[in-house]
């Protein structure tokens, strides 16, 4: 049998999430925890983000990833938090029989398995990208599809170029993001097909990352065929309708050696639902309290694994939430239980958290299901308006988020958020 | 004349739109801004004059690394350059070599090209 060690609080990936929540238990208060990391270094994805942009809600400065990670790990170190890296999660599961809460975690690493008997577990995984199998794009199967990050990775912590001659499928940030890499490495970027109607990244990346480099972004269209027998040769594009079905004859052959996905990211939760949490349809995250607790008592979740965030400044900023509530937990304050549901009304795509007690000040974050201009975004509790306020733009691109003072809440109801575009009177 | 520009400095990305003239006084070429509206912090301002009259961008990328850990070091601008030097600037890093162990925060080039700007590694690479 293996030896089973009680802790206070495991976290689940040492990435942003998990640093920012491993320092805010530890300034709660809470000494006994560790983070476990399956890379061999922490860091997470900043690790190969090495473009700036960070830091800038955290620290008043733009920093490269390294360096904003750099900065929590730091501080990890100097306190002397505990953390593994190489070791991956094995599994999350309930205690044998009925007794004191805490979940048992079973991890692997180069030394074996081990297990510890956790008060709190505190998932913070972050996502993955979805990749050309999950778009089900016809044609062959050459080398030279990558996926945003892969490029990524292989450019800023491998050293190999993947491409000279590329197409970028997706504008998400990241897709966008390598647009500008590999024109500065010296491969030329024929353009970024996106499906939808907008652009699913952030404004100044469309600025920054394509206007300044001459890489044309094309709406409404998307990658209806890959050619070529070992290393791809070329890809056909098409225009799409209102239902995004690409329109005959709109068809357009692109040579090329390389196509960068940058399609969408997924919350990474596979350990999650083995554990038995259950997850939110909409950001295939898990459903959260306000407090970041999940369907399952003593598992908290935060940052990408949650819900997509635009930026990492916002996955420390809820991490450290998630630790606040985790810390009272832990300590073994009640926290109030949440029965109201925050709802998605029009307009709205996602909401953070799904529920709510009504007798607490709570974050909401959510995102519009399109882009508006002029719009007001409105909760209501019993059907009666209780906070309402207008934006000058909203953006799929972008997170929105809403501090909620408990005292326009009442104890009992559901919320719905909707945004809407405004009303002239 | 009118333009509209999209602010890079901070993720709001604010869609900035601005009336300015050339002045024709001979030798003046820096516009003045009539009105400026979209903006939602002063920093939109400053962004927009400097646009209008010497845009200018940081670069990320990185640096060979020899006996590291790891093949590569990354390395940023510390203060923007004029868009149009992006790739001088490129030319230059990209013949840099470190010999690891390779700190962050180090700089590697002082007053890159002469245009006032650093080369600063951004991440420590232990030696193997």
């Amino acid at each position: 049998m293996i030896h089973r060690q009680k802790i206070d609080a495991l976290i689940v990936g040492g990435g942003p999430a998990g640093l920012a929540a491993a320092l805010q238990l530890y300034r709660c208060g809470i000494r006994d925890l560790l983070i476990v990391e399956r890379e061999r270094q922490l860091g997470g994805i900043l690790r190969q983000c090495i473009h700036d942009g960070f830091g800038l809600t955290q620290f008043g400065e733009t920093l490269s990833g390294p360096e904003y990670a750099g900065r929590f790990i730091d501080e990890v170190k100097r306190l002397g938090i505990p953390f593994v890296t190489n070791t991956t999660v094995l599994s999350i599961a309930a205690p044998e029989g009925s007794g004191p809460s805490f979940r048992i975690v079973t991890t692997a690493s180069p030394e074996g398995l081990k297990e510890y008997a956790a008060k709190a577990v505190i998932l913070a995984m972050g996502c993955r990208e979805r990749t050309r199998g999950a778009l089900a794009i016809p044609g062959e199967r050459p080398t030279g599809v990558f996926t945003a990050g892969v490029a990524q990775a292989y450019i800023n912590l491998y050293n190999r170029m993947p491409a000279r001659e590329a197409v970028i499928l997706g504008s998400g940030d990241i897709g966008m993001i390598m647009a500008r890499r590999l024109t500065l490495e010296g491969a030329h970027v024929q353009g970024v097909y996106e499906v939808m109607p907008y652009a699913a990244g952030l404004p100044r990346n469309i600025e920054q990352c394509l206007h300044d480099y001459d890489i044309p972004l094309h709406l409404s269209h998307t990658v209806t065929d890959i050619h070529g027998g070992s290393r791809l040769t070329g890809v056909t594009v098409s225009r799409v309708d209102e239902d995004l079905q690409p329109i005959p004859g709109t068809e357009q052959y692109i040579p090329c050696d390389t196509l960068i996905l940058s399609v969408g990211l997924i919350p990474e939760n596979e350990l999650s639902l083995e554990a038995g949490v259950e997850l939110d349809p909409r950001t295939r995250g898990a459903l959260v309290d306000e407090h970041f607790m999940t369907s399952v008592e003593g598992i908290f979740s935060a940052g990408n694994v949650l819900h997509v965030h635009d930026l990492a400044d916002y996955v420390s900023e809820e991490a450290t939430r998630l630790a606040d509530a985790a810390s009272a937990y832990i300590a073994g304050d009640p926290l109030p239980s949440c029965t109201l549901y925050v709802l998605c009304g029009d307009g709205t795509g996602h909401v953070v958290p799904q529920r709510i007690s009504g007798r607490t000040d709570f974050r909401l974050s959510l995102r519009v299901n399109r882009p508006m201009e002029d719009c007001r975004i409105t909760l209501r509790q019993n059907g009666r308006e209780i906070l309402s306020r207008h934006l000058r733009k909203a953006l799929p691109a972008e997170m929105i988020t809403l501090d909620i003072p408990s005292r326009i809440l009442s104890a009992d109801g559901d919320l719905t958020v909707s945004v809407e575009k405004e009303v002239q009177s | 004349m009118t333009r509209e520009f999209t602010c890079i400095v901070c993720p709001n990305g604010c869609r900035i739109a601005v009336e300015y003239e050339i002045p024709a006084a001979a030798g003046a070429s820096a516009p003045v801004i009539r009105s400026i509206s979209g903006n939602l912090c002063p920093r939109g301002i400053e962004y927009v004059t400097q646009e209008l009259t010497d845009p200018r961008r940081t670069i990320a990328t990185s640096v060979l690394v020899e006996g590291g850990e790891l093949p590569l070091a990354s390395v940023r601008l510390t203060a923007p350059i004029p868009r149009d030097r992006i790739f001088d600037a490129m030319a230059v890093i990209r013949t840099l070599t470190v010999q690891a162990p390779v700190t962050a925060g180090t700089i590697l080039v002082h007053d890159l090209l002469g245009l006032g700007t650093d080369v600063l590694v951004t991440r420590d690479v232990p030696a193997r």
